[in-house]
């Protein structure tokens, strides 16, 4: 699993060297960071280079480093996994805080339509040309997104329909 | 006397009809699952679909990040409460990678074991409930009496029949008690029959079988381009299972076979459920046997990040006292690092994404829910179909409220 992974992450680095921002393989997880504006060219790169076939996009979320206070503030976070080579990879991308929009996967993989919208429900970040950038787990009215390490966990919502 | 040639015509024409919505759930008896469809009908023919999701969402990630890091071992019981060891072993397996930690082996047969039972109990609910919900109340009640031995066993294992928090980080809460591989050989032998009753009134009936052949097909292409993984996407002819492509514990030393299907139509997926539910029969009577044969040893890794101290020492030493109190306390401190961890859920690929910054609180926990991206595509498989193809297309997804949502 270490060595195919680190296969994919070598010919990344080689071929799409100006796109990779950084890239590590600490315990055994091939990662890269993209410049968020060559993501779409690169992920389906990645999907369609022979040798790489990563044909699913495993998981995609988001991780909040305020309290860590690392700039930029938020990490886009893409798993890929290929079936036919039986490797995986992790993509990550830089998003500042006052911007906060990244390109949607949506084209590249149906599967990033949902994943999107909860990054977009709980972290607030954009993406930009998702076809129906709506909030999925919680409701309309909720204000806020919680997963930001600056909402607070006890903080309540009346919940839709008002009170009982 | 003849009809006036614009009757005529409106005879020979199409009924005139309009699209109506439908709002099905979010708590329907004939769903087993929270959620809500609305759909647009002609007639009885789904036109589209809007699947919305969310009403079980809990702030599990939230949750978690604000408490030690084995204090989200009780809240992954409750994703997948069918297969709650199945969650259990998954948040486990990820912190350990953190860690750097490997399990003895006795611990590692015996996850097996724990994650295999779990395993039969998801697939009996998922079959059993699926012939509920198209009105066959038989075959359920075989399944869930098939399912209570299970829960027997869990029991035995734990102490809890279904959110058992059996697993820990760096071990396993109990090794399996002096009774439990005599009282696994019986009750083995009593699911293996209840299979085989429910098999006669299910696999070949007539109902059933027109419920099921080719309905809810998703193709091979599109469960990739939707990231399906697990019975669904077996079912359409992918032989893609974690346990076999990059198999953790043990599974390299045991021994079963893959099933897969050909069309990809909720018959298939039946099919997949029923054999790999032998299958983990199987594996359940090798860790049984090997189990036995491996003999008394340790159940957790003897690090003193993870393990609490002997009693013993604790009472009579300083030095045991004081990290017995930063055990409970505090629990491990993670070094700072990222890690995907997945194993093979009863559902498809259970992931847990862990960032830690070296302290005792998690900064990231992301669960990669099957339920949640399994579901998605389920406009794609019923559109065009009808109404009541929904029902058994959304059971055998086996969408779980408390995964899918968190």
């Amino acid at each position: 699993m270490t060595e195919a992974g680190s296969v994919a992450l070598r010919r990344l680095l080689s071929e799409q060297a100006p796109a990779v921002l950084a890239s590590h393989e600490d315990l055994g997880d091939a990662t890269a960071t993209l410049l968020p504006e060559t993501l779409v060219e690169v992920m389906t790169w990645l999907r369609d280079e022979r040798g790489l076939e990563f044909e699913m996009l495993m998981d995609l979320t988001a991780v909040d480093y305020l309290e860590q206070g690392r700039t930029p503030r938020f990490e886009v976070v893409h798993h890929l996994y290929s079936v036919a080579c039986g490797h995986r990879l992790r993509v990550k991308l830089p998003v500042a805080a006052d911007a906060a929009e990244v390109p949607s996967l949506c084209e590249v993989w149906p599967s990033a339509n949902w994943m999107e919208r909860e990054v977009w429900d709980l972290y607030g970040i954009r993406f930009s040309g998702h076809p129906d950038l709506r909030r999925i787990l919680l409701y309309e009215e909720f204000e806020g997104h919680p997963l930001r390490k600056d909402y607070p966990k006890k903080r309540r919502q009346p919940l839709p329909g008002g009170e009982a | 006397m003849s009809a006036a040639p614009g009757v005529v015509d409106d005879l020979r024409g199409d009924l005139h009809t309009e699209h109506q919505r439908l709002n099905m759930g979010p708590s329907h008896p004939a769903t087993h699952g929270t959620v809500k469809f609305l759909i647009e009908l002609d007639g009885e023919t789904i036109i589209n679909l809007d699947v919305q999701v969310g009403y079980l969402h809990r702030g599990f990630e939230k949750e978690c990040e604000s408490g030690a890091w084995y204090q989200a071992i009780p809240y992954t019981d409750r994703l997948n409460y069918n297969s709650a060891i199945l969650c259990n072993l998954g948040f486990c397996l990820a912190v350990e990678k953190l860690l750097e930690l490997s399990t003895p082996e006795r611990c590692q047969w015996l996850r097996v074991l724990a994650a295999e039972i779990s395993r039969l109990g998801d697939h009996l609910t998922r079959c059993g409930a699926a012939c509920l919900e198209l009105q066959a109340m038989t075959p359920f009640l075989y399944g869930i009496e098939a399912r209570e031995l299970i829960w027997d066993l869990q029991e035995m294992l734990c102490g809890a029949r279904v959110t058992s928090n059996y697993v820990r980080i760096g071990g396993v809460k109990h090794d399996m008690p002096a009774g439990f591989p005599a009282a696994a050989g019986e009750k083995i032998v009593k699911i293996r029959e209840l299979l085989v009753d429910f098999e006669k009134v299910v696999t070949q009936n007539r109902i059933f079988v027109d419920r099921l052949k080719g309905t809810g097909v998703l193709s091979q292409v599109d469960c990739l381009r939707y990231a399906v993984t697990g019975p669904v996407l077996r079912a359409a002819g992918v032989p893609l299972d974690l346990r076999k492509d990059q198999p953790y514990l043990v599974y390299d030393q045991v021994d079963f076979d893959v099933p897969i299907g050909e069309v990809g139509d909720n018959y298939d997926r039946y099919l997949v459920c029923l054999e790999e539910m032998q299958q983990s029969l199987r594996i359940t009577e090798q860790c049984i046997s090997k189990l036995e044969r491996l003999g008394p040893g340790p159940v957790d890794v003897d690090d003193p990040r993870v393990r609490w101290p002997a009693k013993g020492r604790v009472f009579n030493q300083m030095e045991e006292l004081i990290e017995q109190f930063k055990s409970v306390t505090e629990g491990p401190r993670v070094p700072a690092g990222e890690g995907y961890t997945a194993i093979e859920s009863a559902n498809g690929e259970l992931g847990f994404y862990l960032v830690s910054d070296g302290s005792a609180h998690p900064v990231k926990v992301r669960c990669r829910p099957p339920s949640f991206l399994n579901i998605q595509p389920l406009p794609l498989m019923v559109r065009g179909a009808m109404l009541a193809d929904l029902i058994p297309t959304f059971d055998f997804l086996n969408m779980i409220g408390g995964e899918c949502d968190r």
